[in-house]
């Protein structure tokens, strides 16, 4: 029986073999992990304060830029117009039909009244970021759309800041809100 | 070390003995000065040395600069500022530094180019090209974190739109972007990992450097008539090759020796010209520039990201296939790495079995298309994103495409290749006899005067 005494040692020997190669992979990867982890968001970027604004005197056709999360978050008074021409859109038509609002369900439609901070749809909050790149778009009734135009790579959003042309992918992300009042709170979300 | 046999050092004086058995690492100086390097090359051979140099002006430079740099997102851009006026010749530091890194991607697009004209990437020498290209995306990297560390206008939103681009990879876009950034935006821990990196690629360049000649020296340097050194015996080894000490070695640094004129004109009289005046606007996470460009040696493959937009039917056909999964955003950045990819793949693309372009008729018409190709993209990349521009980049970024994917394959099929020299020895002594021939003829019309 030497031939099956020699198999049995020759998986034992795999065994151990592989055993040892496992434990070693582990064994690096969990060394490795805090190395590669560090690199991650730390504590004190996402504690970061929730923002308070006061949007009293913002006049209707103009808007502020606030800083959140060192990003810019532009808050802007629409004129009727802006609205009627955001409202006059049929979502179906648009190249993201997707609010993009963290105050709705995931997946809702790319209607204005969905994107807007009140019903009336008079404030429009979202977050400056071009969804291309990154580049801040340029407001005050810029590019095709009379909404926001993206210097970089040039992306048209619309008065709602619906993507319509360019090269972006998305519309322009509505953070969470809460308003009341004339304060519009922007709330941080903390993700650990 | 060589595929090409050369006489073997033998350590002579008992010192050189003592040192050789204990380790060999003067045979080893001694086998890489001494390597038997055909004697055609021409001037397009010289870049490898100048590449070699302007590592070492970046690592110096750089150490030092180190030295009186703060990266921190408040106190980066003043430390700047104090190092070209405070800091003893911190101007000359930073200006040799910033052109230092233009000058050193002029040389490595010449050597490139070098490479695909004659056919330096072919068998044997696939590994050599493709540590060549790892060393480029080394170098593109370590040239991006670079611009960022003095936190200008240029320096924040070319991390951000660069950052940006991994947020197109789908589903994990989003935390890959925000691992990059260590936040939500690029901030004072992009600033602080990119000094860090910024540090250690040159180290890892020079690592893969040492690779890359460790490679071309086990298959012998390729040469202008692409046929092999031949290497029956010495005879044959000695006529066709000289020792690269002294020959190429002062050859070589007489070319350095004007390049570095070309550089220090750059340093001394025109030390801004490669920058944008933005990057002497402190960063401002709230107003990007209106008109956001790369370096110039980005322009090319930037031209390439910004030219498949949605309204491409590529595009639009890669996104209905993927079901969406690769939208305009993915298609433009697996385009411009691909267009890195498509080179790093040339050594198989192409079907040839001749080596050097100089003896491919229709290769060259393409090759130099390609050439002038590089140059409109890198002229596009620099324009806005508006017509025609948008047209003439598409059409460009095509023909890169075209020219590694379709032209290279079917090339080799189809052409029909001019008589190659014998060897190197015939090619030598052919130019050498044309250029007596031309001096000549020279001497027998000047008398008529």
């Amino acid at each position: 029986m030497s031939d099956t005494v020699t198999h049995d040692d020759a998986s034992r020997r795999d065994f151990l073999y592989i055993a040892t190669g496992a434990a070693g992979v582990v064994a690096t990867g969990a060394a490795v992990w805090p190395l590669v982890d560090q690199m991650n968001p730390s504590a004190d970027v996402l504690a970061l304060a929730t923002v308070e604004v006061d949007i009293s005197a913002v006049e209707p056709g103009t808007q502020i830029t606030v800083k959140w999360r060192g990003k810019p978050v532009f808050i802007r008074h629409r004129t009727d117009e802006e609205i009627a021409a955001a409202r006059d859109v049929d979502p179906g038509s648009l190249p993201d039909n997707d609010a993009r609002n963290a105050n709705r369900p995931a997946g809702t439609p790319g209607d204005d009244a969905d994107r807007s901070a009140d019903p009336d749809g008079k404030w429009l909050v979202m977050m400056g970021v071009c969804t291309h790149l990154g580049c801040v778009p340029i407001g005050d009734a810029a590019g095709e759309f009379g909404g926001w135009f993206c210097p970089c790579h040039g992306s048209h959003y619309d008065t709602a800041g619906r993507i319509r042309k360019g090269p972006a992918p998305q519309n322009l992300p509505v953070p969470e809100i809460a308003v009341d009042g004339s304060t519009i709170t922007l709330v941080e979300e903390y993700k650990a | 070390m060589s595929a090409i046999p050369h006489p073997k050092y033998e350590p002579k004086t008992k010192i050189e003995k003592w040192i050789e058995s204990r380790l060999p690492i003067i045979g080893l100086i001694h086998g890489t000065l001494m390597i038997p390097t055909p004697k055609n090359l021409n001037w397009m051979w010289i870049w490898g040395i100048v590449l070699a140099a302007f590592l070492v002006v970046q690592l110096a430079t750089g150490i030092v600069l180190a030295m009186h740099y703060t990266p921190h997102a408040d106190m980066a851009f003043a430390s700047v500022e104090h190092i070209m006026r405070d800091v003893n010749g911190g101007w000359l530091l930073r200006y040799a530094h910033a052109n230092g890194a233009s000058m050193f991607f002029i040389a490595v697009y010449m050597h490139i180019f070098r490479g695909l004209y004659y056919g330096s990437y072919k068998n044997p020498r696939e590994i050599t090209w493709i540590i060549g290209i790892l060393i480029y995306l080394a170098m593109m990297a370590t040239a991006f974190m670079g611009y960022v560390l003095p936190w200008g206008q240029m320096s924040f939103w070319g991390a951000t739109v660069i950052t940006n681009l991994f947020s197109a990879v789908p589903f994990v876009g989003g935390d890959i972007v925000s691992f990059l950034w260590g936040g939500f935006s690029v901030d004072n821990p992009t600033l602080n990992r990119f000094f860090s990196l910024h540090y250690l690629l040159p180290f890892v360049i020079a690592a893969l450097v040492a690779v890359h000649i460790w490679a071309f020296h086990s298959t012998g340097n390729n040469n202008p008539a692409g046929v092999p050194v031949r290497t029956k015996n010495m005879g044959e080894v000695n006529k066709d090759t000289v020792s690269f000490w002294p020959y190429y070695v002062i050859k070589d640094l007489f070319a350095l020796a004007l390049f570095l004129i070309f550089f220090v004109v750059m340093v001394f009289f025109m030390p801004n010209f490669m920058g944008h005046p933005d990057n002497y606007l402190e960063a401002n996470p709230l107003v990007t520039p209106a008109h956001i460009v790369p370096e110039w040696y980005f322009l090319p493959f930037y031209a390439i990201l910004r030219a498949f937009t949605g309204d491409v039917w590529i595009v639009q056909l890669t996104s209905f296939i993927t079901g969406g999964i690769v939208d305009a955003k993915l298609f433009g950045v697996l385009a411009m790495f691909g267009a890195i990819i498509a080179m790093a793949l040339a050594p198989w693309l192409d079907t040839s079995r001749i080596i050097s372009g100089r003896y491919r008729p229709r290769f060259k018409w393409w090759f130099w298309l390609l050439v002038v190709d590089f140059f409109v993209l890198m002229w596009v990349g620099a324009m806005p994103a508006e017509e025609p521009f948008a047209t003439i980049s598409l059409i460009a970024s095509a023909y890169w495409f075209a020219y590694f994917f379709v032209i290279l394959p079917l090339l080799g099929f189809t052409e029909k290749p001019n008589r190659l020299p014998e060897s190197i020895e015939a090619d030598f002594d052919a130019k050498i006899a044309a250029k007596y021939a031309k001096k000549a003829d020279a001497a027998a019309v000047q008398p008529a005067e």
